[in-house]
């Protein structure tokens, strides 16, 4: 909280006259409707982003009508047509896991905004286990997911929602463990620690830490960052072609905008995540580049790796399966075990 | 007579039902689903993800063309065959008319037989481009599509330019085709030879040399040589469990014995002799040779009137013919039984993609459901034609 009073006092220094318990609510309210409206807004324009990637991956323009310049109102258009329509809920649901699903798995995505660290004085919350936070309340995701596919009551969701849960429990081993590596090098949890103990030039960021060991835990976190979140070649809970649309097939409307929005946010804080832990986050690759200001690095490196997920999901195919579960168990996780042992004797050696 | 006692001896003992009872799962894929082609149902009895059984219901099309085609005159006919197959229409009409030809002993002007063979071709090359977009949308690659469409859209622009279709063509006759090549068509041809060939690469580097769709295609779905025989199967789906049999070759109809090409057949190069990947790559090989087959055909052939030999009425003599043709699903026959007058009697399709279907069950049996749409793809069915 301390530093995001900070930054409110330097902004407006009126704003100390105020009493503590005010200037804390009143911060911490602009903080959240900032993220939300950040998290809407990204969302908007990552899907935006997507189709446009896409379409010109694929000899094809994508939207270019609504909004006049490259179709960019065409989301905004999509979101009020789905919030206009009728919001279905199948008979035999059950009505109030139904509901509930696509809340849990949005408001995950918007807890996960908190420890999000943008630049030296704005992070909403400065946890010292900021790392451990992210972690754990991402796996509550799965608890929505499962509920919605579960409360359908469609065979298809029922799928989807095993695989999913399948998958995200197996991913999130090498994630956690290849994170762990960057915990050894930094020595603290906190998200703002982690960016400062990077400072310098970008050879000091934890990517080129102990070349090439860091690099490989990066990879292996961007991939299994992948399958937590559903993307291709992990896709398997909404495969199109073998479950219909997975667990949301019976969603419609704004419930299933959620699951839509949620997913586009959750592409954003893995690569957030990977900016923060292995690419010096907000700070900037040359140290003479230091006045141009922190969030602009920060959200440039999440989206240069969004974009390369996108990249893949219109690129490559999709597992199967137990070749998704062979690829978790018998090659992410001993090599993320492997690159601790390293890191770890590394680190002893060089005492 | 002595009476043997069927009583189980556990008879007196208490029951206890069994508190983890497991089932079969009991899924309807289809008839809309997304990777069933069409209206396919396929009635799956799963144990998790793993296929116990796999039993495909059909009739969701059914256009009573056989009925139909007992009701039209002789030409009017061909429409209909066209809507069989509607992924390779010239093919279909051009049995027909091969069929009705040969009972009424009609020979076709040359510049006719090869715009026959050079359309047909190019709709091979078409329904072959489906099908590896939507065997990449099967296993999940959705940009190959996008690249086969791409392709396609040049045939079919061809085929708009010289029958005036883009998907059901009326072109094919009986006795010739419907128009001439307009001025410049064959040009235009070669060109899109010239095109294409070259994005062959592409396609390969994109999808069929990609790891993961190896993984997922090599060695899923093997179907032995005997099996498909015995089965029945035709076209690429038997030419993939490396039998050599293409009719173009085997039993050549129209003038494809004037042409050079090779017959392909599937090698088991990723994993087994007969795999869904060697289905695949049979049908990529394909296009390959049906572009050499188009520039010899474009190359040999004559100035003419391609419309000289269509008859004003055609009358078709007491009789009955089996005739069969390579389509790019495989052996398409059709069995047709004239009196001498106005309508065929009977008009007994033989359709490639119904008997392939047919394997489904057997080779289902134990796969994962993601197998499954993979196996389905690669067999390539038409539910127009199936159904009919």
């Amino acid at each position: 909280m301390e530093p995001i009073l900070k930054l409110f006092t330097d902004l407006l220094p009126g704003l100390s006259q105020l009493p503590y318990w005010l200037l804390a609510t009143l911060a911490a309210l602009i903080a959240a409707l900032v993220l939300f409206g950040f998290i809407a807004v990204f969302a908007l324009f990552a899907i935006w982003l997507e189709r446009k990637i896409s379409a010109h991956m694929q000899d094809r323009l994508g939207p270019m009508e609504v909004g006049g310049w490259h179709g960019w109102a065409q989301t905004i258009a999509d979101t009020l047509k789905l919030l206009m329509k009728e919001d279905i809920i199948p008979e035999k649901a059950d009505r109030i896991l139904f509901k509930l699903a696509p809340m849990i798995v949005f408001s995950v995505s918007i807890a996960s905004f908190v420890v999000l660290p943008w630049s030296r004085d704005f992070i909403p919350a400065d946890l010292n286990v900021g790392l451990l936070y992210i972690l754990s309340i991402s796996s509550l995701a799965v608890i929505g997911i499962l509920m919605g596919g579960w409360a359908s009551n469609n065979k298809w969701s029922l799928y989807g929602a095993m695989r999913s849960v399948a998958q995200i429990v197996s991913y999130e081993i090498p994630i956690s463990l290849s994170l762990i590596t960057v915990i050894l090098i930094t020595g603290t949890l906190s998200m703002q620690g982690i960016v400062q103990s990077q400072q310098g030039n970008f050879l000091s960021w934890n990517i080129f830490h102990y070349f090439p060991f860091m690099f490989v835990a990066f990879v292996i976190y961007f991939i299994a960052s992948l399958a937590e979140v559903n993307r291709t070649p992990f896709d398997l809970p909404e495969a199109e072609s073998e479950l219909v649309a997975g667990f949301h097939t019976e969603y419609s409307g704004m419930r299933f905008a959620f699951f839509f929005l949620a997913e586009y946010a959750n592409m954003f804080i893995v690569s957030a995540i990977a900016a923060t832990a292995f690419l010096g986050g907000w700070l900037p690759p040359f140290s003479f580049l230091d006045f141009i200001p922190g969030p602009f690095w920060f959200f440039g490196k999440a989206l240069f790796l969004v974009f390369v997920q996108m990249w893949l999901r219109w690129t490559l195919p999709r597992l199967r399966v137990d070749q998704l579960m062979y690829t978790s168990w018998k090659v992410l996780t001993p090599f993320s075990f492997v690159l601790i042992l390293i890191v770890s004797f590394w680190q002893l050696l060089t005492l | 007579m002595a009476q043997t006692n069927n009583f189980p001896e556990t008879r007196f003992e208490l029951e206890i039902p069994d508190p983890l009872k497991t089932d079969e799962f009991i899924l309807n894929m289809g008839p809309q689903h997304p990777s069933t082609h069409g209206v396919l149902r396929v009635l799956l009895k799963t144990d998790g993800e793993i296929v116990e059984s796999a039993t495909p219901y059909i009739g969701y099309l059914h256009r009573t063309f056989e009925k139909h085609a007992e009701r039209m005159t002789w030409p009017q006919v061909v429409p209909y065959v066209d809507r069989m197959d509607y992924l390779a229409s010239m093919n279909n009409s051009l049995g027909y008319a091969l069929a009705v030809e040969k009972m009424m002993g009609l020979e076709v002007n040359e510049r006719a037989q090869y715009l026959r063979i050079i359309v047909s071709e190019l709709n091979r090359i078409a329904s072959h481009l489906v099908f590896l977009g939507t065997y990449g949308l099967d296993v999940g690659a959705f940009t190959p599509f996008l690249y086969g469409f791409r392709e396609r859209e040049r045939i079919i622009d061809l085929f708009e330019e010289i029958s005036g279709g883009r998907l059901l063509y009326n072109y094919i006759w009986i006795g010739g085709v419907a128009f001439d090549a307009p001025d410049g068509w064959l040009e235009k041809v070669n060109e899109f030879c010239d095109y294409f060939e070259p994005k062959i690469k592409e396609y390969n580097d994109l999808l069929t040399f990609n790891k993961i769709f190896i993984e997922r295609t090599a060695n899923v779905g093997v179907i032995p040589a005997d099996l498909a025989i015995n089965y029945g199967l035709s076209g690429p789906t038997l030419r993939g469990s490396g039998v050599n049999f293409d009719l173009r070759k085997n039993d050549p109809y129209c003038i494809y014995d004037r042409f050079d090409f090779n017959v392909c057949i599937g090698k088991g190069e990723q994993g087994t002799v007969g795999d869904s990947w060697d289905r695949y790559y049979v049908r990529i090989e394909e296009m390959v040779e049906s572009a050499k087959i188009i520039r010899q055909a474009v190359n040999q052939i004559p100035d003419g009137d391609a419309k000289e030999t269509v008859p004003r009425n055609v009358r078709v003599p007491a009789g009955e013919i089996y005739f069969r043709t390579e389509t790019p699903r495989g052996e398409l026959g059709y069995y047709i039984v004239s009196d001498g007058g106005k309508n065929p009697v009977r008009v007994k399709v033989r359709a490639p993609a119904f008997c392939n279907l047919s394997i489904l069950p057997a080779v289902a049996r134990g796969t994962m459901v993601a197998d499954l749409v993979a196996i389905l793809g690669s067999l390539d069915i038409v539910l127009g034609e199936i159904d009919r």
